[in-house]
């Protein structure tokens, strides 16, 4: 049975194309343009989905993605909505959420025993006796969810794009389609969106039987083509409003970003549905949605209907029903003086008649619960809000427009931090107080007739305008509408209850009145207790009447109740949408290509790419990081060390900026040393270290590790913020590359390369020499981390790879290879030093790494000072020792960070450990008590199986120890 | 069907009665003024009256019960801590949890699920060694697992996070829970309020009234109350309540945002927190994917929500698990957390006699909110903190004898 009409001006569907598609394994055919409800409800389907709770068949709610009664999966897709998801042709389609088909729903015998599950049953019930609760929790949680996660759904990148504009307009309706076209006279950059396939808001379809609409329709749109500054962007939702006019837009290819200078919220209203018995059935609809598919789609929502108003508003619907042949059994309206009104008078002329001050009690749905046989009528009382139920009426008819009164869509006006008010003269929240910037026109702000909101959106762009500095002349305010749009308490009471307030949540009235028996009478308590809002329409149905329930329960006004707070989304939004193409940014030092070359396998250092160890064909991981440690004992190493943190501190305060910075001394220090640095943070404890090289008395180069220099050099602007040092700080990380030489042979690689002399006298420890290698800048240091004998040299990025190749030519001869962070960190232990974050954690002070050689007490001040001095006075509670396992040991290996156990208690733990092949044992740093910290004490690790090991500490010299 | 539910059927009036009592105006004086009607100060009005017989007590709220933390955290509970002082303290607080719905009589849904803390560095799975070592220590079944166990666990996860931040291991914390978070504040007041305590919503606290380094009273919102012990257990306001009494607290407040998306049909069965990826996440009994990330990274006493937020956030998540692309989030919220240079609470006693400190909650609150109850009712009861929150006393940062839980956040804060 096809409920399509026949073509009419302005209907979206192009009967050109027509789309096969299938529902519930049953074929059916549609048009391009038709959401997937329409062509579902054209061919003559009106069981489209089951509720969330009670599983009870839904149809047509709203056809505006205002409610989630059509929600369905396309075997890939889940939760689609069908409302206003075009259908697309070889869709095959189920609903969501139905044991054995949405016909058939086995779950459907929920309904049935509803009465044992009242608001909040989970809470009351199920828990005692405690370990049945499993039992029951697996029963639920089945119950519980939407669609079925496909989880071959592809990962889908969406663009983001950021865009600007002096005036944003959500809502490209009669407003703000005015408010576009006013502030686009301007010649600025105005951008209007609307969620809706096609512009024109409820011009589109609210007709009330005449042309005026379509009319206004076409003449606005005529006047916005003429203006090339003005965007108008359909099928985008403004999906929240963030601060300084931060507005994600929302389309199918992603998310844009707008920044608006100012904003115009033509955002319209949410049409409420009233509540009264049975009011789900499918063929129930509000008059809006009747609307939507007469005008849209050109469908018939029923053939014989009752309008159910509470507003002028259904006396449009009524008309625009007959106008489409569709018979009207009678319009029913909650006033009492709708009788002789004029506009009864006009269905009366079309032999309709009204049914003043009168209620729809209950409806009857057919025997097979898929629609509408009739509806019971009865007289309602304004005053105490019953239905006298003394005289019941039953009208035949297969279908009920509801027309009970609006809610404003005023989800992003809140986020803003909008004040509003309840006006009660068109008996809806309105705007009270704006924030700056935003303005809100027509039915957002209670403007309903169509002259007013043309006006209203005007006079909005005028404020937006003056709003950006324009000289524009403001236009005067438009006040709400004077006639209620909304009826004040659309709520017919049922004994037998299922008049429901929130579809998605089956939430019916008793459980609000319930909820409020049980404590729960404030709006936000409700909500929590009932749900009622909390389901993917967020209330946009549904939270009004809720407000008006409560405000009913506890006898006061509706302004006194609130509303629950708005939050973003506007409309739920798709994780590829939000998470975008997702960067995961991370450095690559200057040398990556030559390492890679070199068969580097690199690891996360930060954020930084560095090369862990070089592959070799044929040899283990292990092996290989051996190697490399023997490479750089016996001959010598390279490495790439380009990440270091390198700072430069110019100025006649530079060694006083890092007396204060580090716990050392620096003033004064000589030209051409290199000074070791400790950071410490205001409580103490140790952040970092590194050193300071001295290149001339206002020039300072630190370098530092890898993980902590970004953090270092905020932390360095910080003090300087509070200091304001004659100083300048350049993070020069990335301008130079560092490679280190190491070895015994490490000299003589270099020494033919630089035109200074390298010899211990020339060069000691601790020096640093600015010399060139072929003609390349170079800061030459010699230090001593990895061995005695290494030379690290600071070049230029631009001429790293170079330098790195005449290097390795140079030691080609003599055994030179190049080695990873994983042998540095093995030959750093080798050589006995700890290093922050690994040897220390978050409370670590100096004096348990036995640091106190790097700290100078008697300097004036510097960071952590005060704190030290505290914590000096105080016995130290651990102490960081250098040990060895047992020559020999064979059995579990220890992990870092198992712990050390003495009688059964923690004493401390492993901190760094590994074997060394040079040492011929397992080495490392664990935290022991101090009184166990003597060289030779014994103390054992706990390894993951719980087996004990034994350990000894020795001197953290741990090769002068081999030797 | 469980039979308690029948009487819903059967009764012709409904048989639900008021959790707690709407009281109006306050009384002249209480013996104890609570300050802040979330799980935590209704926990500890709660065991006054349960343990310790002291009923002449007021809980002020100045909003709605449960509204704060309480009713914006993601509901994991779990005491994989690193400390083990702090392991045993929320060890006692999952041992309660455990019973709790029993002993309120209100299913709480408190669901142990499996807890995992993905490693994806060597550095993250060192602390997770750590924190492994010291759980089993003190006895909470805590252990390192690798990726066939995790997979095993979560089928779903992509193991190598889109080629982003491959999984080397995790912690796996065999108790790690969720539960109804509106539930135990609402449990705890029914609970407090059939002993004898009032509870009053929409009060607010406007000053504290000190006389000689002692409490006198509280000036509300609905007049003064005298009483000479007031606890303060209102997280992200606290720095407001301190400066009220004079008292210097190291807390700094920071945003913490979360988001959930529509209901889909339950299949992510654990709960996992991933560090290198910011993200936490369990699916909640009505099927919604429950999120949340790091802390904002600047102090702002504020709850707004932001895009960059839940932008990052989704892009981690997809990049666990690729196939949500077309899933839909419903709503992003935020709370205030308040935080302090350890990562560990604030409890007991302090400098002004009769002022109690309950704070530094930070991200770490919801866990807690039974245990904390308890002690700081005792705490107050007996005017002397119980050992058990010893190292989590206010001194301690004049003492340089901090509780270092850094490590054990969840996530990278």
């Amino acid at each position: 049975m096809s409920a399509r009409l026949a073509r009419q001006k302005g209907e979206w569907v192009n009967r050109a194309s027509t789309i096969k598609f299938s529902f519930e394994g049953k074929e059916f055919s549609g048009f391009e343009g038709d959401s997937i409800t329409s062509a579902l409800w054209a061919s003559g389907e009106q069981v489209l989905g089951r509720s969330f709770k009670y599983h009870r068949p839904r149809g047509i709610l709203s056809l505006a993605n205002h409610d989630i009664n059509v929600m369905v999966t396309d075997g890939m897709d889940t939760n689609i909505r069908g409302d206003v998801v075009p259908v697309a042709a070889g869709m095959a389609l189920a609903a969501v959420n139905t044991d054995g088909g949405v016909k058939k729903d086995r779950s459907r015998l929920i309904d049935s025993i509803s009465p044992l599950l009242p608001v909040g049953f989970y809470y009351k019930a199920f828990h005692t006796p405690k370990k049945m609760f499993p039992f029951w929790e697996n029963i639920i949680r089945k119950a519980a969810g939407l669609g079925v996660v496909n989880f071959n759904y592809p990962r889908i990148l969406k663009r983001k794009l950021h865009a600007h504009c002096d005036v944003l307009v959500i809502g490209g309706g009669a407003t703000g389609l005015s408010a576009a076209y006013e502030a686009g006279k301007s010649g600025l950059r105005v951008v209007l969106v609307d969620e809706n396939a096609q512009l024109g808001g409820s011009l589109g379809f609210d007709w009330g039987g005449s042309q005026e609409s379509a009319n206004l329709l076409q003449e606005l749109l005529a006047k916005l083509e003429s203006l090339p500054n003005v965007s108008l962007i359909a099928g985008a939702y403004a999906a929240g409003y963030y601060p300084d006019h931060l507005i994600p837009v929302v389309t199918r290819e992603g998310i844009t970003k707008v920044r608006a200078g100012s904003v115009i919220m033509a955002s319209g209203a949410f049409e409420q549905p009233p509540v009264f018995r049975n009011n789900d059935i499918p063929g129930v609809m509000l008059g809006s949605a009747a609307q939507r598919l007469l005008h849209r789609y050109s469908v018939k929502p029923f053939s014989n209907g009752v309008v159910f108003t509470a507003n002028d508003y259904g006396y449009r619907v009524a008309q625009d029903l007959l106008e489409a042949g569709i018979k009207l059994a009678a319009v029913v309206d909650l006033r009492s003086d709708a009788k002789d009104g004029p506009l009864a008078a006009q269905l009366a002329r079309r032999g309709v008649k009204t049914i003043a001050g009168s209620c729809i009690y209950e409806v009857q749905a057919n025997a097979d619960k898929t629609g509408v046989k009739s509806v019971t009528v009865t007289e309602y009382d304004e005053k105490t809000n019953e239905a006298l139920t003394r005289d019941k009426v039953t009208l035949e008819c297969d279908g009920v427009a509801m027309c009970a009164g609006w809610a404003p869509a005023a989800n992003l006006l809140y986020q803003a931090g909008t004040a509003m008010r309840y006006d009660y003269g068109v008996h809806q929240f309105v705007p009270n107080r704006l924030p700056a910037g935003i303005f809100a026109a027509g039915r957002v702000n209670g403007v309903y007739e169509l002259a007013q909101k043309v006006q209203d959106g005007a006079r909005a762009a005028a404020q937006a305008l003056l709003h950006i500095g324009l000289d524009v002349p403001e236009l005067p305010s438009v006040q709400p509408s004077t006639r209620a749009q909304s009826h004040a308490y659309p709520i017919v009471p049922h004994p037998k209850g299922k008049n429901f307030v929130d579809f998605d949540e089956d939430i019916q009235v008793k459980d609000f009145i319930n909820a409020a028996k049980e404590g729960f009478d404030n709006i936000e308590l409700m909500k929590r207790f009932t749900t009622v809002g909390m389901g993917p329409s967020q209330g946009k149905h549904s939270n009004m009447n809720a407000i008006r329930i409560l405000a009913r329960v506890r006898g006061v006004p509706v302004e006194q109740i609130g509303t629950t707070t708005s939050r973003p989304f506007f409309h739920p939004t798709p994780i590829g949408h939000l998470g975008g193409r997702g960067f995961h940014p991370h450095r690559l030092t200057p040398l990556h290509d030559v390492n890679h070359k070199l068969g580097a396998v690199f690891t996360d250092v930060g954020a930084w790419k560095r090369a862990a160890y070089y592959k070799v064909a044929g040899l283990g991981v292990a092996d290989t990081v051996l190697a490399e440690v023997e490479a750089v004992r016996t001959k010598a190493g390279i490495i790439d060390s380009s990440s270091f943190g390198k700072i430069e501190v110019h100025g006649p305060d530079a060694a006083l900026f890092l007396e204060r910075f580090f716990t050392g001394n620096y003033i004064p220090q000589a030209v051409g040393s290199s000074r070791y640095t400790m950071l410490l943070d205001e409580s103490g404890v140790v952040v970092d270290d590194g050193l300071a090289h001295c290149l001339a008395e206002d020039l300072f180069y630190l370098s530092s590790g890898t993980s902590n220099a970004a953090a270092v050099y905020r932390e360095m602007q910080r003090w300087q913020q509070i200091w304001q040092l004659d100083i300048g700080l350049v993070n020069v990380t990335g301008a130079y590359a560092a490679i280190n030489v190491a070895g015994p042979l490490a000299r003589q690689v270099l020494s033919g390369l630089v035109n200074i002399s390298l010899d211990d006298s020339a060069l000691p420890a601790q020096s640093i020499r600015e010399t060139e290698i072929a003609g390349v800048p170079v800061r030459l240091i010699r230090v001593a981390f990895v061995s005695d004998s290494t030379y690290e040299l600071h070049i230029p990025t631009p001429q790293a790879a170079f330098v790195w190749e005449r290097v390795m030519g140079a030691g080609q001869a003599l055994g030179l290879k190049p080695f990873g962070t994983d042998a540095q960190r093995l030959l750093r232990l080798e050589m006995g030093h700890a290093m922050p974050g690994i040897d220390t954690d978050g409370l670590t002070n100096p004096y348990e790494i036995s640091a106190e050689h790097a700290i100078s007490l008697d300097k004036p001040d510097f960071i952590g000072k005060r704190s030290l001095q505290i914590i000096a006075k105080r016995p130290v509670k651990k102490t960081l020792v250098a040990f060895e396992l047992d020559a020999g040991y064979a059995g579990e290996m220890p992990f870092e960070c198992n712990l050390v156990i003495r009688q059964g208690e923690i004493e401390g733990r492993v901190t760094s450990i590994a074997y060394s092949r040079t040492i011929g044992r397992v080495i490392g740093f664990a935290y022991v008590a101090p009184e166990h910290s003597a060289l030779g004490s014994r103390f054992q690790i706990r390894a993951d199986s719980g087996a004990l090991v034994n350990a000894t500490v020795v001197s953290s010299q741990f090769l002068a120890m081999q030797k | 069907m469980p039979l308690r539910l029948l009487k819903y059927a059967l009764s012709k009036d409904y048989p639900g009665t008021r959790f707690f009592k709407a009281h109006e105006t306050p009384k002249k004086s209480y013996d104890v003024v609570i300050i802040g009607g979330g799980g935590h100060g209704l926990a500890a009005a709660y065991y006054l009256a349960k343990e310790h017989g002291i009923t002449n007590v007021a809980v002020l709220e100045k909003g709605y019960i449960g509204g704060g933390n309480t009713g914006r955290n993601t509901t994991i509970v779990r005491s994989n801590y690193l400390t083990p002082e702090g392991v045993k303290f929320y060890d006692a607080s999952v041992k309660i949890y455990e019973g709790l719905s029993e002993e309120l009589d209100l299913n709480l849904f408190y669901s142990t699920r499996g807890h995992f803390t993905l490693a994806h560095t060597e550095s993250a799975m060192r602390t997770m060694r750590w924190r492994a070592e010291v759980n089993k220590h003190v006895g909470v079944e805590s252990y390192v697992v690798g990726p066939e166990e995790i997979s095993k666990a979560c089928p779903q996860l992509d193991m190598s996070c889109s080629g982003q931040a491959p999984i080397l291991g995790a912690l796996y914390h065999a108790p790690g829970s969720v539960a109804r978070h509106d539930g135990v504040a609402w449990g705890y007041a029914r609970g407090a309020d059939r002993l004898g305590v009032e509870i009053f919503q929409n009060t607010e606290v406007l000053g504290i009234d000190v006389q000689g380094g002692k409490v006198a009273g509280v000036k509300t919102s609905k007049g003064y109350i005298a009483t000479t012990k007031v606890l303060s257990a209102v997280a992200g306001f606290t720095p407001r309540i301190c400066e009220m009494v004079g008292l210097d607290t190291p807390i700094v407040i920071h945003p913490l945002q979360a988001c959930v998306t529509e209901p889909m049909k339950p299949w992510l069965d654990t709960i996992l927190v991933s560090g290198s990826l910011h993200v936490y996440v369990s699916q909640s009994s009505r099927g919604e994917l429950v999120m949340g990330s790091s802390l904002d990274p600047y102090e702002v006493h504020s709850t707004r929500s932001t895009l960059d937020f839940v932008e990052g956030l989704t892009s981690h998540m997809l990049d666990m698990f690729p196939f949500l692309s077309n899933i839909k989030v419903v709503r992003q919220w935020a709370g205030m957390a308040d935080m302090t240079p350890d990562f560990a609470p604030i409890m007991g006693k302090t400098p002004i006699e009769g002022f109690y400190l309950d704070a530094g909650w930070g991200t770490w609150g919801f866990k807690a909110t039974p245990i904390s109850g308890k002690t700081m009712a005792e705490t107050i009861a007996r005017d002397h903190a119980p050992d058990l929150i010893h190292s989590f006393r206010l001194s301690r940062f004049e003492d340089y004898e901090l509780t270092g839980e850094k490590g054990a956040a969840s996530v990278g804060h």
